[in-house]
């Protein structure tokens, strides 16, 4: 009887397999799952829960990834392997179509809105930061509108590469510098050289003589102008005078 | 509810190792076992997101825990025999070093394997009282049978574990 007795006592000294706490937090929505992609920038790390995607990186290591993501955004992470369909909508997404959804908890809702209102922006095109703060109704907050970007725990995915300084310098980039800023706008199809041009000169407006529409100049509406039909202004008020109305998919000002 | 999922962290933190331990006594192999685990911790979740605070503060996690536990695996498809023991494809246990050899793993499966074989009432008693050690009375509540009905059920248990099959003879 006695042997039996300490067998039975070693069953249970059996211990839970490695992750099996991660993979139990992970059922009940408080752990996320994270897995290393490769997209057109290279590996990103990318973490997502039931609620959609919720933090993305270029971390030089699965390490400094989870420390960062605990850090920052303080739930659990499991390390999985990359499921097919969550490597498809993310290709998907950086490719231009909106398949992604995003679980943005845990930020004010402030950043939250400054982060839903930058998903607005097409591929291909760019927006001033003050931009923003006027469209979420808060329009002294340029600075705020800066921060909350440069903490965007989902760079890539939430544009945020696509709000650049009204000077037309395209500023700093919390996904990976200047560069990385520049490389990926030009991969999106922004003409920089152009867009730099019109800012250095002070123009941050162009008008299409035909429709009379004036708009930021990467705006969509533009696309089928001939060079000669534009026309560029400094502010709004000249654009105005001038007999042009504000675009009113681009707004470049309150129509 | 930030409390709530502050309080189920450090349960499962607390508890994954027994419970899976009790999973895999009661199934018979570490598949199941992992599955009653997880079945167990999430049916904790959604009531302790249920009770009022007072009542979270109040749980005796363990012997809840417990009874969430027999009845998971009581609930799991009927008629299901277990399986043969698993070579492949299950984890490596959290905190096993290279010292822990296939060999104890193997022992431990087979003998896994054999108190899972037994009939369920004599099964359930003999696992909380001797693989998870708790008091008579503990697994008398857990199973809500009387303190002499599981002291029989262990006792036959044991006898069977044995190899003694011959009915309440001696000892």
């Amino acid at each position: 009887m006695a042997t039996v007795m300490i067998d039975l006592k070693r069953l249970g000294d059996v211990k839970a397999p490695a992750g099996f706490a991660e993979r139990v937090l992970a059922q009940a929505g408080m752990a996320d799952s994270y897995a290393v992609f490769e997209t057109v920038l290279g590996p990103v790390y990318v973490a997502w829960n039931r609620l959609g995607v919720s933090a993305a990186m270029r971390s030089k290591s699965a390490a400094e990834f989870e420390e960062w993501f605990r850090k920052d955004v303080g739930r659990e992470l499991l390390r999985v392997e990359a499921p097919a369909a969550v490597a498809a909508k993310i290709e998907d997404q950086l490719r231009g179509k909106r398949r992604l959804q995003f679980d943005l908890r845990g930020l004010t809702p402030f950043s939250q809105a400054v982060l839903q209102k930058t998903l607005e922006i097409p591929r291909g095109q760019v927006r001033p930061y003050g931009w923003i703060a006027r469209e979420i109704g808060h329009p002294a907050a340029v600075r705020a509108v800066g921060t909350a970007l440069a903490n965007n725990p989902i760079p890539y995915f939430i544009p945020c590469h696509r709000v650049v300084r009204s000077d037309g310098v395209i500023g700093n980039y919390g996904g990976g510098g200047p560069e990385a800023k520049r490389n990926i706008l030009t991969l999106e199809g922004v003409q920089l050289k152009r867009l730099e041009t019109l800012a250095r000169s002070g123009l941050r407006y162009e008008g299409v003589k035909s429709t009379k529409i004036f708009c930021f100049p990467t705006c969509y509406h533009g696309r089928h102008a001939r060079e000669e039909n534009f026309v560029f202004f400094h502010d709004e008020a000249e654009a105005r005078a001038a007999g042009y109305r504000p675009c009113k998919d681009c707004r470049p000002a309150v129509a | 509810m930030e409390g709530t999922e502050r309080v189920f962290e450090r349960l499962v933190r607390d508890h994954q190792d027994r419970i899976y331990a009790l999973g895999l006594a009661l199934t018979g192999n570490r598949h199941d076992a992992e599955e009653v685990a997880q079945d167990t911790f999430l049916r904790a979740y959604r009531a302790l997101t249920a009770y009022p605070p007072d009542r979270v503060r109040d749980l005796k996690q363990k012997a809840w825990l417990h009874r969430i536990a027999v009845n998971v695996v009581r609930n799991r498809v009927r008629g299901v025999r277990p399986r043969l023991v698993e070579l492949n494809g299950s984890e490596p246990d959290r905190g096993s070093g290279p010292e822990e050899d296939v060999m104890r793993r193997a022992e431990i499966d087979e003998l896994a394997a054999r108190v899972a074989c037994l009939p369920a009432r004599y099964r359930e008693a003999v696992v909380l009282r001797h693989v998870q050690e708790l008091s008579y009375a503990e697994v008398a509540d857990a199973l809500g049978q009387p303190v002499g009905t599981v002291k029989a059920n262990v006792h036959r248990a044991l006898k069977m574990l044995r190899g003694d099959n011959h009915g309440d003879g001696d000892d």
